[in-house]
């Protein structure tokens, strides 16, 4: 891995619904192994810009790139794949399937990628174990704290082995300790692993977590390491 | 907070007499500690010595009440210098910062660029911070929080006064 290789980079990114402009002219770009936060404030953009480095939001112009292939030119097909096998999600909750054991969640994403339930249920039981929760991995998201499943949840974005998880406020139905413990977590096991993290927060001690930072407004983004 | 380079940045729309400047001052930074004429009177001493001010008229009476200053073009550049220069991240910088806000918008300088100086070097230290707690014992941990909050408290208030300069701008130039 070599730390300055570019994975995504957006250009000029404009996104309207409606009316509402919701990206206008934002651009980021996420090296290997690195945490971007992404801050700024209710309704500038910061989702919408998120979803569309993911290629879940397609924008009105501009263009992502992830390792030089341009996300709009792929099918429908290969931009879901891609998500499946490069790239990990953390939102803010309900991500977490109620019918399934906490460790039948983390496993899913290896069973849908055609992994046998029982060496799924084993990595899944490892990552379970790191993110510090392998006692409730028989319990149900229903019967865990907010903290437990935001932990949950993060180990399911990891155990895929992705290249890019995309944290949209992670730890914003948390409180301060619950919230700061994902974070570390989340940031040693990205770290470990050599995944780069895009982590959306409006909360500055969140994103203190991270290496560098860009401000959204009205859907313009600011590299903060190059201001003045 | 600096009250040099504060005076020094009234001055730059213009020559102003000492109760003046203090006027101006405790009109929009001294609420809860208005200056002492002495002050006042002390810091136009080492500005002049510095170079950083002139004398730019005496009224007749005597006194140095009498005398109005005027900013050199070095002065200029100290307030220059000052407002670009970020501020040490420590508790309690509000009233440097709120000062530095109000002279860039009375003196036509980027005062967002100002705001987004400052909160990137809160956050460089929120940074440092973080991975000092994640490698520490709990007193180490509760010691950094207690610094975190305080600094996170500050980078709230400069993104809300960054989201409010339009009004703000408005207001101080009126
Ligand atoms: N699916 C959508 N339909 C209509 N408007 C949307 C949609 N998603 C976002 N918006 C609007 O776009 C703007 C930016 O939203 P968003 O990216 O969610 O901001 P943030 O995450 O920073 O709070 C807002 O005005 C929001 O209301
Ligand atoms: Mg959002």
């Amino acid at each position: 891995m070599t730390a300055a290789e570019p994975l995504l980079v957006a250009t000029d990114l404009r996104k309207t619904y409606g009316r509402t402009p919701a990206l206008d002219g934002a651009e980021l770009t996420v090296r290997a192994g690195e945490v971007v936060a992404v801050m700024g404030p209710s309704g500038s953009g910061k989702s919408t810009l998120l979803h569309c480095l993911a290629g879940i939001v397609t924008p009105d112009s501009g263009e992502v790139r992830y390792r030089g292939r341009q996300l709009s030119a792929m099918s429908d097909g290969e931009r879901s794949a891609l998500r499946r096998t490069d790239f990990g999600f953390v939102f803010q909750f309900g991500q977490l399937v109620p019918e399934l054991t906490c460790l039948e969640n983390v496993a899913m994403p290896m069973r849908l990628a055609g992994r046998r339930r029982k060496d799924a249920e084993a990595l899944a039981a490892t990552w379970l174990d790191r993110l510090e929760v392998a006692d409730i991995a028989g319990q149900r998201p229903g019967e865990v704290s907010g903290g437990q499943g935001q932990r949950v949840a993060v180990a399911r974005a990891l155990v895929g082995d992705p290249r890019v998880v995309f944290a949209d406020e992670p730890t914003g139905a948390l409180d301060s300790l619950n919230g700061e413990r994902v974070m570390r977590l989340l940031t040693e096991a990205a770290h470990d692993t050599g995944a780069a993290v895009v982590l959306v927060t409006h909360e500055p001690r969140v994103a203190a977590y991270s290496d560098r930072e860009i401000v959204v407004r009205d859907g313009k983004s600011r590299d903060m390491e190059r201001v003045s | 907070m600096s009250i040099g380079h504060t005076l020094l940045g009234l001055l730059e729309s213009g020559p102003r007499h000492g109760y003046d400047l203090k006027r101006a001052f405790d009109e929009r930074f001294g609420h809860d500690r208005p200056l002492a004429y002495g002050q006042v009177y002390s810091t136009m001493a080492r500005l002049l010595k510095n170079g950083l001010v002139e004398v730019d008229g005496i009224e007749p009476g005597g006194g140095p009440e009498r005398k109005r200053y005027a900013i050199t073009d070095a002065g200029v550049t100290d307030v220059e210098q000052w407002l670009a220069q970020p501020e040490k991240p420590e508790p309690y910088l509000q009233t440097t910062l709120y000062a530095k806000v109000v002279l860039a918008l009375l003196t036509g300088r980027p005062a967002a660029d100002l705001l987004d100086t400052q909160r990137a070097e809160h956050l460089r230290l929120m940074r440092e911070l973080t991975r000092r707690k994640s490698g520490g014992d709990l007193t180490d941990q509760l010691i950094c929080d207690h610094a975190l909050f305080h600094l996170e408290a500050d980078l709230r208030w400069l993104e809300l006064t960054a989201a409010r300069l339009d009004q703000l701008a408005a207001e101080v130039t009126r």
